[in-house]
């Protein structure tokens, strides 16, 4: 546009070089520009003499501030165990969860210790809120495999199941099928039957077929009424609550290959006072006992 | 001309039969590597390698047996560029895409029995293809357009422009199909492995070799700007990837090599290597094109040839000590961490002034800016350019960094660049050549320009706002304490937390792959030399002077 032509620089302002049509105006450097290039050279020689900066041979410059990141790290690190200092001895004298249940403050402090771990080490499998997952006990109900006390769910925690810690809980759910310890049709007769102990619908005819073979071969561990066995691991049948799904594929294939979760034992990983307040947030997610 | 015509004549033999014996030696290696291997992977790459030598000993006989094009340019090369960038481009956007919903839904788009469609390995399948892929050929494509431009010289070295240019993209399926199988070196945008990086080193340099040789033998009395950077580029570009590569195979025939740097020497020379990769890859190369495509378009004169040299030799000075700011508050000595903040912070005007002079360029033709949607992106790129060289000083800042670093802030940042930046400036650029090559008076369609620019502005907006909230988010998340003192939140609740803003980017990302997509529609209609419909009768006023 022809305003614009008049308020530009005129063509003979150019270098006089051409480059395939384009040619260069020599305007002079923005003063603003060059002025916030000094003030960020300035800026970084004044920060260079007061913080840790320029290597030389055996060492470097320290700055007049003895900046260290590592120590404000240190100290950062000090500052939050002190907020837990008190609490977190305390914590580690606890042996009965009621120690903790019947002191409020203790309580809340070991609550959002035991959350925070929780988050960070169990959710992955449990779930966020400890609801689990096929393969994963809900630890919000009462049933438990290894027992709901708190001491059982230190035990727990601390060795994990199947862990390979020599202290860890074993427990060996046979495969039937896979081993050929049963024949198939056994195995089919087995589903309706502990479908039945839980009160599902399945054939009747057949779980009266395969009773004798539960009290022969089932109930060593699960109990004569299929009650379960807190001291074994052993999962009560009768309550409806599955670990790895209660419909006939899910119980035909726990039957058919055994089942053989890990928990990993988290003595070594975490501290005991973090596994006692670990033991108190997961007794208190409702099912302890 | 006819000179040019003659030298060129003249060295066409030698650079022939260097490429035939160069070629024979591919294919001897190749067969060796495939008999010897014991590596399945390295098999399946020889056996690339082998295929792609013999298909280029068919493409010489080719070359050999057929006249070369006439007029006093070589714009073949230029036009395969400006194909290949298109295509990379959308598979690069397009696995973009994938992998932001992946993010987004992550329990959608996993499929544990097929691990090539893992995140892990189509995220640098991603990064690869729309820097070195897509941002590579545009790079190499403009820059055998503007230096054969800028110097009135025909392409130094007869055939080894093709040889770059079939080169290079061997060595991005090379890359690519690594990525896919798992083959890696685990460093961050350097991920592929030795064999590559040997290969890649050999067409840089020969890529040096025919830029340079194009410049030494210039009809012009000076440099232009623009192949100061491109040379920078080239030159930085060659250093960083040898040093950074630098490692030794576990087995000649085998694709496994280890790094000769440990711990933090090979995080300090990783980063150095990755910031640099940004700042004379991904800035300096596309200052050169915004250097010849902004004032070309606009018909305007650059700004200021002095700012030019200032900020020229400023940013090349101080952008190589930036690195460290990726290695703050880790392992690398605090001293480091100093130099790598400070010299960003100083880095700061120095990126500026490239977009002062892209910008300034513009006065006494803003009006341009309505009626020239090409236009209108190239500048829109200079601003984002702007935008994200004060963003980057500012995040280099190590309080900043304490909050940013980690999050979706930095992938907000990167996108900024590379979306904005470098996407429009090398779209603004992909318009231009593809109009001039084809020597066609004007583009299919300058609404559908309108409509990619739209489109994708849309989409960058999306994207770079969605991960300034997440990634802000993550970090106070990350930080925040209880009175307890306990950490706030779980990792996974703050995974979880994000979920929102990466569907947001997924869509930011979708729109952006939409732009692309009706850029390449209204490239290809250009090639064709059609003009739709309802623009025919606006004519060709927008259009600048075809090339030749």
């Amino acid at each position: 546009m022809a305003r614009n032509d008049k308020r530009g620089p005129a063509t003979d302002d150019t270098t006089g070089h051409e480059w395939d049509g384009i040619r260069e105006f020599n305007n002079p450097l923005p003063r603003w520009w060059v002025l916030t290039f000094y003030a960020t050279v300035v800026w970084a020689i004044v920060y260079w003499v007061f913080m840790p900066a320029w290597p030389g041979l055996t060492g470097y410059t320290k700055g007049l501030r003895n900046h260290s990141e590592r120590a404000n790290v240190a100290a950062d690190i000090a500052r939050l165990e002190a907020a837990r200092g008190a609490s977190i001895k305390r914590l580690a004298a606890v042996t009965r969860v009621e120690e903790v249940e019947n002191d409020p403050d203790l309580l809340q402090f070991t609550l959002a210790a035991g959350a925070s771990i929780f988050g960070d080490n169990c959710a992955t499998c449990h779930g966020s809120g400890g609801q689990g997952f096929p393969g994963y006990p809900n630890l919000n109900d009462d049933s438990w495999l290894w027992g709901g006390s708190f001491a059982d769910i230190k035990q727990t925690i601390r060795y994990g199941i199947r862990s390979g810690h020599e202290k860890a809980h074993v427990s060996v759910m046979q495969a039937f099928g896979r081993d050929g310890l049963l024949p198939p049709e056994t195995i089919s007769d087995l589903v309706a039957h502990v479908i039945r102990l839980s009160g599902g619908e399945a054939d009747a005819a057949a779980a009266a077929r395969a009773a004798p073979v539960f009290q022969q071969q089932c109930a060593a561990c699960h109990g004569p009424a299929g009650k379960g066995d807190p001291l074994q691991g052993a999962p009560d049948l009768t309550d409806a609550i599955w670990l790895y799904g209660g419909d006939r594929k899910s119980i035909h294939t726990t039957l058919t290959n055994g089942r053989a979760g890990v928990m990993p034992a988290w003595e070594g990983r975490l501290t005991q006072d973090q596994i006692t307040a670990l033991a108190v947030y997961v007794h208190d997610l409702g099912g302890g006992q | 001309m006819a000179a040019s015509d003659l030298h060129h004549a003249e060295q066409r033999g030698g650079d022939v039969m260097l490429l035939a014996a160069g070629l024979f030696v591919g294919v001897l290696s190749a067969v060796f590597t495939a008999a010897r291997t014991a590596d399945p992977l390295m098999s399946a790459h020889a056996m690339m390698f082998l295929a792609a030598f013999v298909a280029g000993a068919f493409a010489l006989a080719q070359y050999v047996s057929t006249p070369r094009e006439a007029g006093p340019y070589d714009f073949g090369v230029v036009r395969a560029g400006v194909i290949a960038s298109v295509f990379w481009g959308l598979a690069g956007f397009l696995v973009g895409v994938i992998i932001a919903a992946q993010l987004a839904f992550p329990n959608l788009f996993y499929f544990p029995d097929l691990p090539w469609s893992s995140f892990g390995r189509l995220r640098p399948l991603h990064t690869s293809a729309v820097v070195f892929a897509f941002g590579g050929n545009v790079l190499i494509a403009t820059s055998f357009y503007v230096v054969q431009r800028t110097c009135r010289a025909r392409l130094f070295g007869g055939v080894a422009p093709w040889f770059v240019f079939w080169g290079y993209n061997l060595f991005i399926v090379i890359a690519a199909t690594g990525y896919l199988m798992g083959v890696t070196q685990s460093k961050e945008y350097a991920e592929p492995e030795w064999y590559a990086d040997l290969w890649l080193t050999i067409v840089w340099v020969v890529y040096l070799v025919v830029f340079l040789g194009t410049v030494l033998k210039r009809k012009e009395p000076h440099i232009y700007v623009a192949n100061w950077f491109y040379l920078a580029f080239i030159v930085t570009i060659a250093m960083l990837h040898i040093v950074n590569n630098l490692a030794i195979p576990v087995s000649i025939v085998g694709s496994k090599s280890y790094s000769l740097f440990a711990g933090v020497q090979d995080a300090l020379t990783q980063w150095w290597y990755g910031h640099n990769a940004v700042g004379f890859f991904l800035t300096a190369g596309f200052l050169a094109i915004m250097y010849y495509f902004i004032p070309k378009r606009a018909e305007r004169p650059v700004y200021s040839y002095r700012l030019s040299i200032v900020h020229f030799w400023s940013l090349i000075f101080i952008y190589i000590w930036a690195g460290p700011h990726h290695l703050h508050y880790t392992a690398l000595p605090e001293w480091a961490q100093t130099l790598g903040m400070t010299f960003s912070i100083m880095l700061w005007m120095p990126s500026w002034g490239g977009m002062i002079n892209g910008l300034m360029t513009l006065s006494g033709a803003w009006d341009k800016l309505r009626t020239d949607p090409v236009l209108r992106m190239m500048v829109v790129s200079v601003a984002f350019y702007g935008m994200s060289t004060f963003e980057g000083p500012l995040m280099s800042v190590r309080a900043v960094n304490s909050l940013s670093h980690y999050t979706d802030w930095t992938i907000g940042h990167v996108h900024s660049g590379a979306l904005g930046w470098v996407g429009y400036v090398s779209f603004g650029a992909l318009y231009c050549l593809t109009q001039w090559l084809w020597n066609r008076k004007r583009l299919y369609s300058n609404a559908l320009v309108e409509w990619h620019f739209w489109i994708s502005t849309i989409g960058i907006v999306l994207y770079i706002a969605a991960m300034w909230v997440s990634g802000v988010m993550q970090g106070l998340m990350w930080r925040a304490y209880d009175q307890f003192g306990f950490l706030e939140s779980s990792f996974v609740e703050t995974v979880a937390a994000m979920h929102p803003y990466y569907v947001i980017r997924m869509c930011g990302g979708l729109l952006f792959l939409t732009g692309a997509l009706i850029m390449t529609y209204n490239l290809w209609r250009t090639a064709r030399g059609d003009v739709r419909e309802k623009e025919r009768a606006q004519g060709g006023a927008l259009a600048p002077a075809p090339a030749e």
